[in-house]
């Protein structure tokens, strides 16, 4: 399999699409694979519509929302009078069917390492799927933002064209996830910290980064606060159920393994780890903050009181029911945005078929202040060996304020 | 006017414990299955958050997870000739409501009933002869056996992760468990929950008195455990809000936490609560149910049709629906005719306070859990001669204390003024060093004549229905099996070191306001003689072929151990009849 789809990719290089029949299974069949792994249904689809790629989902960006366009086969409101090279050009170069700009929001700084046939075989899926009738509004971004050429600037600095070419020093199965990683997978979009203007900063590449009230965590090899202590097998039961003897999937992530990464091919799933296990990352080791602490010594108590009866008073949880403290990224060093999140609003994991449990941790935010929460933040971080930099009580004012108003 | 909703293959009433398990059971069969459910959705992490869910006065004194009176409720009196009175606030025992229904606030005691329990007329019969019970007495073999439910306890168990220590496995008498109980075809699948120092106490002190304490098999559980359907538990944290509570730590097995994660994933399975099934219809011949009768909270009346009618709702509300739907010939106690009502049973509950020295005894009695405790099975059953005692049936007795919770946990030794500064300071010597088991004598309650359901000739419900009548009164033979089960039990609180004991009796005439449990039985029996029982040993109507009644309603009479075991138990044996025989050829499953 993993031959094969290296196979695939080399010959894709011609850039020619290979097959031009409208009913070929196979061409359909790997489109629809493709637009699993790109998440296509996570922007396109609104969740709970049962219309699928009929667009209309607002995505939230530093500059404001944007609403995901249709891309059902509808002549008039979707796709259905794009040519492949219009699609084509969308998806590897960012631009429009009449050639304007498109924005970032759409990763086609990622999609653009997918080859012709890639984008060809994505497009004969979405020729498949209902119609839907549903005229949207993409632009709803405010001045200056709303106007699209400026993205031209923006494509100069931090857009670079290309098709994924294959490291021949590495496996094949490294440059499948490679290729699955930094191409259709678009982790960096989320994973790897941006710019002011929205950019990727490629230094820091996959080390993490916000958006949406959460922070994604560092999915590099760090070992403060990255995937060092994941095993090849951690990742893939994670990324094919949601959970793992670590962590469970929650927020933005849950949704990435509800429609992507848990309908993938195992093989896939094992490539990417094999290619993110290879990522280097930043290794700054923090001091820790001294168990004498007031805030230590606070956050040890409520730790005991309100966490230690899931999480037990070693920091390990329950594999794949309550996430390991000692282990998990989220309570690691890196930006404490999404560790103050569940504490204050609680959060649901992923159900899915393989761990259908979908268990949840309640919300803390009315019995706990700025100050206890930011303590049992700074606790769990130092506790158990390691060491990352306190949480300030204000941080988790902030994240209380930003996250008030956002759904769970 | 009722708007008629498209037909399902199987409707299912109410979705606790039976109804899921019937639910997974046929939806896995293929079946498009409907559960209507008239309480509220109920999912474990928001509906029960551990950061407010340990609230003793919300949960226990207010009754938050079960049914409100105003909604629907019982009339009661003891004896036929009296006039039945409205319950107005719940006490002997506590009807629940929504999702998960009992299985949400229960404490996870999770029995098997003794062999000789399914076919308990028989075997009475033999040993003393049938002179040697009450005349009255009408107690009635089940019509199936242990071994044809073995299987089915077993599934349970592993739905479950039943934490427990086996006493007899495959015929061989194991060290540490209950030798009494019939033969498991394997193990509890974890071992049984670590015991705090007052229950190995209480062990100790049973041991050196010559009996064989265990400990009760709990469904909180001693460890993570990954059940039959692949959902994830963990361990249980001791936390003393079990009993009328829910719990999300995920370690105490309720549907929520074994069955709904996976069965909500099913497209074959439907779910509508906050809608009560007043009606289960059937057609011109009334020997075919054609789907229910449901009202929602606006007042809108549905028709759900369907081609197999599960009633599978807490045992009172059972006998209640096919009462009002007139299906099965009720009861009458006069004439001894009729079967709808008959054989109502509870249980006979009473237990023992010990107060110990408060200088040398430290129970950290709120370390705790629903199903804790060390059990002897001694006096259960038929597990001794009752020959000179005079009383058939039996118990369990255990040190179970489900909790110290701060509200009814104030227990001081008898003589203490109940009030004022003696008594507050009693509180406080007393509350670490007393033992004061939940259920320390869980005794069995055997059905009667005179002990029934009917429907109230005075007293409506909100649609105008009658109210459903319980006539309920301990007889002579529990009060005397409760005092001498008591009496032993108090032995063993005695010996543990107790200064003083405190036993309270369960004596006539049957009082509705204290709590005993939930076990109420019985109304819809099941048996082999359609005369004198509703359903046959598939828990299929005798009459109505296409209508199978879950649940407690089924049990003949009660034995000396928690019901819900058996209950569920029976659901996997009804749900294995209707996949493997009724599907196939669907009519009556046995002719008489």
């Amino acid at each position: 399999m993993l031959g094969a789809s290296l196979t695939v990719l080399v010959v894709a290089g011609s850039g020619r699409s290979l097959a031009n029949d409208p009913q070929e299974f196979s061409q359909i069949e790997r489109g629809r694979y493709l637009a699993v792994a790109s998440d296509c249904a996570s922007c396109h689809t609104v969740p709970e519509s049962k219309k699928p790629f009929a667009g209309g989902r607002p995505i939230e960006t530093p500059f404001g929302n944007i609403v995901a366009p249709n891309i059902t086969p509808d002549p008039e409101t979707g796709i259905g009078v794009w040519t492949a090279d219009a699609f084509d050009n969308a998806l590897r170069k960012g631009r429009g069917r009449t050639g304007s700009h498109l924005y970032p929001a759409m990763p086609y700084n990622a999609y653009t390492k997918m080859s012709r046939r890639d984008v060809d075989d994505i497009f004969a899926y979405l020729k498949t799927v209902e119609p839907v009738r549903n005229k949207v509004e993409s632009n709803t971004l405010p001045f200056p933002f709303n106007i699209r050429a400026a993205m031209g600037v923006w494509n100069a600095l931090y857009f670079k064209e290309g098709e994924f070419k294959p490291n021949p020093e590495k496996s094949p199965e490294w440059n499948r996830g490679a290729f699955l990683v930094e191409g259709p997978g678009h982790c960096g979009a989320c994973h790897t910290p941006k710019s002011f203007l929205g950019g990727d900063k490629t230094s820091q590449h996959l080390q993490g980064s916000q958006l949406q009230g959460w922070f994604a965590p560092n999915i590099t090899n760090d070992p403060n606060g990255g995937l060092a202590k994941w095993s090849t097998d951690d990742l893939v039961v994670y990324l094919s159920s949601g959970h793992n003897r670590i962590t469970a999937a929650t927020g933005p992530m849950a949704e990435e393994v509800e429609l992507s990464s848990s309908k993938m091919q195992e093989g896939d799933l094992h490539a990417i780890a094999t290619y993110l296990q290879s990522v280097g990352g930043k290794a700054e080791a923090a001091k820790p903050i001294a168990a004498t602490d007031p805030a230590m010594v606070a956050g040890d108590a409520i730790y005991r009181d309100q966490c230690s009866a899931c999480h037990g008073l070693d920091g390990k949880g329950v594999p794949k029911l309550f996430p390991s403290l000692v282990d998990s990224g989220v309570s690691g060093p890196s930006d404490p945005t999404t560790a103050v999140r569940i504490i204050l609003r609680g959060a649901r994991s992923i159900g899915t078929k393989r761990e259908p449990t979908a268990p949840g941790m309640p919300s803390y935010g009315t019995q706990l202040d700025d100050a206890q929460v930011a303590a049992v933040a700074t606790y769990i971080r130092n506790a158990w060996g390691r060491s990352g930099p306190a949480v300030p009580p204000s941080t988790v004012k902030d994240v209380r304020a930003d996250t008030a108003m956002r759904p769970d | 006017m009722t708007k008629r909703l498209p037909k399902k293959d199987v409707v299912i009433i109410g979705l606790g414990w039976t109804g899921s398990i019937m639910a997974h059971e046929l939806t896995d069969e293929g079946l498009d299955v409907v559960a209507i459910e008239r309480g509220p959705w109920r999912d474990a992490p928001t509906d029960f958050p551990p950061t407010y869910m340990q609230d003793e006065l919300r949960y226990r004194v207010r009754h938050e997870l079960f049914l409100r009176p105003d909604q629907l409720t019982f009339s009661f009196r003891n004896k036929i000739g009296q006039t039945a009175l409205p319950i107005r606030s719940w006490g002997a025992f506590m009807p629940p409501n929504g999702v998960g229904g009992g299985g949400v606030h229960w404490n996870a005691e999770t029995w098997r009933f003794l062999p000789s329990d399914f076919v308990l007329k028989t075997h009475l019969t033999q040993r003393y002869g049938a002179s040697f019970l009450p005349e009255d007495m009408t107690i009635q073999d089940w019509g199936v056996t242990y071994d044809e439910l073995e299987t089915h306890y077993d599934a349970f168990e592993y739905l479950c992760g039943t934490s427990g220590t086996a006493g007899n496995l495959k015929g061989q008498i194991q060290e540490g468990g209950n030798p009494f109980e019939g033969p498991r075809s394997r193990p509890y699948p974890t071992p049984a929950q670590k015991q705090p120092w007052g229950y190995q106490l209480f062990a100790k002190a049973a041991r050196e008195l010559g009996y064989k304490p265990f400990p009760q098999p709990s469904g909180n559980l001693s460890q993570a455990y990954t059940n039959t359907l692949g959902l994830q538990m963990g361990p249980c944290t001791y936390c003393g809000h079990c009993e009328w509570f829910g719990c999300a730590n995920y370690s105490k097995a309720s549907p929520q936490t074994t069955l709904l994660p996976a069965l909500v994933r099913k497209s074959n399975f439907t779910a509508r609560d906050n809608s009560e099934v007043v009606r289960i219809n059937t057609d011109r011949s009334g020997k075919h149910a054609t789907g229910v009768t449901f009202v929602d909270t606006s007042g809108e009346e549905w028709e759900q049709p369907a081609d197999l009618v599960i009633l599978s709702a807490y045992s009172l509300f059972n006998v209640q629906l096919l009462l009002h739907s007139g299906i099965g010939q009720p009861y009458d106690p006069e004439k001894n005719t009729g079967v709808i009502g008959r054989n109502f049973t509870h249980q006979t509950i009473s237990s023992v306070n010990g107060f110990f020295d408060h200088t040398k005894y430290n129970f950290n009695p709120f370390v705790a859990s629903g199903s804790i405790g060390m059990c002897v099975d001694e006096f259960n059953g038929d597990n001794f001669d009752h020959g000179p005692h005079g009383f058939v049936g039996g118990g369990y007795v255990g040190h179970v204390q489900t909790g110290a919770r701060p509200i009814e946990s104030t227990l001081v030794p008898p003589g203490t003024p109940k009030w004022g500064a003696a008594w507050k300071k009693a509180v406080k010597e007393n509350y670490l060093s007393t033992v004061k088991p939940g259920t320390g004598v869980h005794g069995s309650f055997y059905a009667y004549r005179d002990v029934y359901l009917d429907l109230d000739p005075t007293y409506k419900d909100r649609f105008d229905r009658p109210l459903m009548r319980m006539t309920i009164d301990l007889h002579d033979n529990e009060v005397k099996q409760n005092k001498f089960l008591t009496d032993k039990f108090a032995e063993i609180i005695k010996a543990m070191g107790a200064k003083a004991v405190a036993p309270s009796y369960r004596t006539a005439p049957y009082d509705m306001t204290t709590y005993q449990t939930t076990h109420l039985n019985g109304g819809a029996i099941m048996g082999t003689d359609p005369t004198t029982s509703a359903v046959n040993k598939y828990l299929q109507h005798w009459d109505v072929s296409n209508l199978f009644v879950l649940g407690a309603s089924a049990f003949p009479q009660n034995a000396g151990y928690n019901p819900t075991g058996t209950v569920a138990a029976l659901a996997f044996w009804a749900a294995s009849a209707i996949r493997n025989r009724y599907l196939k050829n669907t009519g009556p499953l046995i002719h008489v």
